[in-house]
């Protein structure tokens, strides 16, 4: 799976996982690589783990506590899952 | 740690305590009961004439042991005798089955469902003096030292 994921269908799967989380609708829908995850989408600290571990159910990888303090955008999002992806 | 450490480390008092022991501790859950003072406050609003405990009562007590102490016990080795944890309560869910009367006993029951990157999330239950459901649900919060 991992290896043959575009860009594109990564941010979409990360949009399906974030989306019961967000506050801000607008950023939502405008959603892309620059998008933050507390900045624009609003979502709380608790939140952001729930992205964090549904992340880890999604892909089949396990993040760290090192990553989840990186994880704060879409960008860095997508950035770890295809490292830990490649890892496999 | 014993369940008069773990109060001593929570960051309520009186009016607003809802915990008086706990009984089973565990990195998997905790088992603690309160007994509802016939005097509290609450009753004098809720209901008028009719004094019920508040579902929201209901709910603080269950998050302040379910989760909070159990929160307390699985940070004891970082926690030191002065410092509070932080908390925040961050989602509740809870269904109602039964009135709790004042000066009634409950037994709160809590089973861990996740504690990661300071999420904690539980199971909780909280029982009448006679052993039935009086409500159940699922709390999460964020808990650090």
């Amino acid at each position: 799976m991992g290896n043959t994921m575009t860009k594109e269908e990564l941010i979409a799967k990360l949009k399906i996982i974030v989306q019961p989380y967000i506050q801000d609708e607008d950023a939502f829908n405008n959603l892309s690589e620059h998008t933050d995850f507390i900045n624009d989408l609003k979502i709380n600290s608790a939140n952001l783990v729930d992205v964090v571990l549904d992340v880890e159910d999604e892909f089949d990888i396990r993040i760290e506590n090192d990553d989840m303090e990186k994880m704060i955008s879409v960008k860095a999002a997508m950035d770890i899952v295809i490292e830990k992806l490649a890892a496999k | 740690m014993t369940s008069k450490q773990i109060i001593s480390l929570l960051p309520y008092q009186e009016p607003f305590l809802f915990v008086d022991e706990l009984t089973l501790m565990s990195s998997e859950g905790i088992t603690g009961h309160y007994t509802f003072k016939k005097e509290a406050y609450f009753y004098k609003g809720h209901f008028k004439d009719n004094p019920i405990t508040p579902g929201v009562i209901l709910t603080e007590c269950m998050a302040q042991i379910g989760l909070v102490c159990l929160g307390v016990y699985l940070l004891k080795d970082q926690l030191k005798e002065h410092n509070l944890p932080q908390i925040a309560l961050t989602s509740s869910q809870v269904d109602f089955f039964l009135p709790v009367l004042p000066g009634e006993k409950v037994t709160i029951v809590s089973e861990k469902e996740v504690f990661r990157f300071n999420k904690l999330k539980c199971k909780v239950k909280l029982l009448n003096s006679k052993g039935e459901l009086v409500c159940r649900g699922k709390i999460s919060g964020m808990v650090k030292v």
